[in-house]
């Protein structure tokens, strides 16, 4: 709680136990002090009003002395300063004039405490930040603040602490929880020479780093910097609302005066009865407290960042309160295919017609390519898996394009490509299977040929079966890859479309195409990991990066961020925001419904002022709580 | 020029309103309350200084909202 919010606890508790004092003494105590008695009952209530109330009066004061007359403070001022007047005139009964205001208090008290609170839970639940570096100087630890470490700094990280800045491991070897970054429980492991991003907990072993990034540009500082900036970005509910509270509030006000001054006059002039003025005043000044714009006002805000909060936590970041609300309008998911739906990483699939045993073939292979960094190259020695023995090979040969030719054990190996075989006049067996085809020829001899491909994600399918559960009608996949590649990926993850062979510009325009053959009411997703695909990513209605941890572009492009790789996450993203979204048109419709029945109720006259409170308090009440609701997403 | 600042206030509505204020103030080019994370975010115009220009924006919020705060 903070001091405002004591103080004004303290208000509402002295207010409510004068008011029962008060009413249990009840108005003939204070007759029998005989004429006196009945002014120092209204200088008890009016004491008691004050206690409650005088901030809203001196708001409402200043508000009309700045010339902005229509805010819930006048509102609130104006109805019981007006229900008020109406009790002394009569000598009648004080209880609904301080009780209206003590609920209003109430109220805001529990608006303010339950923000405060939900704020606090939100913030704490992306508790990432961390708050020092341990730094090695002169064989001592020293606690720094990571601001103050600069790039290239060797920091040490216990287990159980976090880690601080983005680095590579000198020394060490550990276990950690990425849990607070991508939602993802299970541990990672680290060692010597890996790249780990700040946010990580250490779990197990101290690790050396050096740091390759200020704690500005640190993964960490980047993630924070997003979230608390996402409800910056508003979306088309919280405009509407904004607009919809200004528009509103006058013609509240409005209505309420007609509503005082226009059925007496005509009762007097056009029916010739008595103008009743008094019961006709009471009514416009419950209007006026029952029509308080608050509950729309606060809860559409809060829903959107419990949603974005409780995205985070689940790995998937989203950069603003508009995205999300876009995010689950989706109707078309356009993918890309390599690092997005498969690994990206090259496996080796298949050896045939080997004249040698498959493991041999395997080794001359790796040893062949041992000097290449390309990726089919790095297949081929993870595949081997053993140390390579550079000193067995020799007079290597690249011929750019179509593959190696070197001397391993004696023997002169090639490796590559139809080309290179056509090249050396091996005749070569073509392949069926899909993908990238080695053949490999011995002193001149075809020995078989190895089958390398990228390797779907294990998840990849049920994505796309959940996204169509979700109501996605098309999903498309648009690849550089070869067309049988992609055929074959497509078919066999359920995809409905897929377009290969495409360059990076021929995939924007591609998904232009798209865009322009949906209607204007479904929105177009697509998803790339952040490399090459930065243009499409920002052309399309939402671009959403995956696997982005510690990848800047994809950061920077994207308008939703998956921290995990996992595809999975696609359908879980759109299923937040739908319930966020749903919270928010609940709240929408649930509050001006039941503020145009109360308003209606009112106004004819069969309502008073306590279901105006509650049109006003309770429905907020109700909106905040159903706002909270958006924060959990762990089982969708 | 973008910076931000930290503010108080208490109500969604009110916040709204400072948002307009800021807005409408000289020399700010845009401006956005973050009501959740109790925050404002300015982006002021060329060759603006910041700090006369945000002493004018807390007259205008504090015009409309006596009760806000914004920590320059």
């Amino acid at each position: 709680m903070t001091k405002k919010q004591k103080v004004m606890l303290w208000r509402i508790l002295i207010a409510t136990v004068l008011l029962l004092g008060l009413q249990s003494l009840g108005a003939q105590a204070f007759e029998q002090m005989g004429p006196a008695g009945r002014w120092v009952r209204l200088g008890l209530y009016l004491a008691d009003y004050l206690i409650i109330g005088y901030d809203i009066l001196r708001k409402a004061f200043k508000g009309i002395c700045n010339r902005r007359v229509f805010d819930e403070n006048f509102l609130m001022a104006v109805a019981t300063l007006g229900a008020l007047a109406l009790a002394i005139y009569e000598n009648g009964e004080y209880l609904e004039v301080i009780a209206v205001m003590l609920f209003y208090q109430i109220g805001e008290w529990f608006q303010s405490y339950a923000v405060g609170k939900s704020r606090r839970n939100i913030s704490d639940l992306m508790d990432i930040r961390p708050d020092y570096a341990n730094v090695e100087q002169d064989g001592t630890l020293e606690k720094v603040d990571p601001d103050e470490v600069e790039i290239g700094s060797v920091i040490v990280v216990q287990p159980g602490e976090k880690i601080p800045i983005d680095g590579v491991i000198l020394s060490g070897t550990s276990t950690l929880n990425t849990a607070a970054l991508t939602g993802e429980s299970l541990p990672r492991e680290a060692q010597t020479g890996d790249e780990v991003i700040s946010g990580c907990i250490n779990m197990t072993g101290v690790l050396k780093i050096r740091t390759t990034k200020e704690f500005g540009e640190s993964t960490v500082s980047k993630i924070l910097d997003l979230v608390e900036n996402a409800s910056s970005r508003k979306s088309k509910s919280e405009d509407f609302i904004s607009r919809f509270a200004r528009i509103y509030t006058p013609a509240v006000c409005y209505a309420a005066l007609a509503l005082a001054i226009l059925p007496p006059l005509m009762r007097m002039f056009g029916m010739g009865l008595a103008p009743e003025w008094g019961s006709w005043i009471y009514r416009a000044l419950t209007f006026l407290v029952a029509s308080c714009p608050c509950a729309l006002v606060i809860s559409i805000p809060l829903t959107f960042f419990a949603g974005i909060g409780g995205a985070s936590k689940a790995g998937v970041l989203v950069k603003g309160s508009n995205y999300l609300e876009t995010l689950s309008q989706t109707r078309i998911v356009v993918f890309d295919k390599t690092g997005t739906l498969t690994q990206g990483v090259f496996e080796v699939d298949a050896i045939h017609h080997s004249k040698i045993s498959d493991e041999q073939l395997v080794e001359y292979a790796a040893l062949a390519e041992s000097a290449s960094s390309h990726p089919i190259s790095k297949s081929l020695q993870r595949a081997y898996g053993k140390e390579i023995d550079r000193s067995r090979v020799s007079d290597i040969q690249e011929i750019s394009g179509n593959g190696i030719i070197a001397k391993v054990d004696g023997l002169e190996i090639a490796v590559g490509n139809d080309k290179l075989m056509d090249r050396l006049g091996v005749s070569y067996l073509p392949c069926h299977s899909v993908g990238t085809i080695i053949h490999m020829a011995i002193d001149g001899e075809y020995a078989g040929h190895i089958v390398i491909a990228d390797v779907v994600k294990p998840h990849s399918k049920e994505a796309i079966q959940r996204l169509k559960a979700a109501g996605i009608r098309k999903s498309v996949m648009l690849t550089g890859d070869a067309k049988k590649v992609a055929d074959q990926v497509a078919v066999s993850l359920g995809l409905d479309q897929a377009f290969s062979e495409l360059l990076p510009a021929d995939k924007v325009e591609k998904v232009e195409q798209l865009l322009r053959e949906k209607s204007d009411r479904e929105k177009l997703a697509f998803v790339g990991d952040g490399i090459n695909d930065a243009p499409v990513l920002s052309r399309a209605d939402i671009g959403i990066a995956m696997g982005a941890m510690g990848s800047d572009a994809a950061i920077e492009a994207a308008d939703i961020v998956l921290m995990d790789d996992d595809p999975l996450q696609i359908p879980k993203a759109i299923k937040i925001s739908r319930k966020c979204l749903g919270i928010v048109y609940q709240n929408i419709v649930m509050s001006i419904a039941i503020k145009l029945a109360c308003l209606i109720l009112v106004a004819f006259g069969m309502a008073n002022m306590w279901l105006a409170v509650f049109a006003d308090v309770g429905v907020m009440i109700l909106a905040i709580l159903n706002a909270i609701r958006a924060l959990q997403v762990q089982h969708l | 020029m973008k910076k931000t600042y930290k503010i108080e206030v208490d109500c969604a509505n009110c916040a709204n309103l400072m948002e307009t204020a800021a807005r409408k103030t000289a020399g700010v080019a845009s401006a956005t309350v973050n009501f959740m994370t109790q925050k404002m975010i300015v982006e002021f115009e060329e060759g603006q200084q910041a700090a006369d220009v945000m002493e004018n924006v807390r007259k205008a919020c504090k015009k409309v909202e006596p009760d806000c705060e914004i920590f320059l």
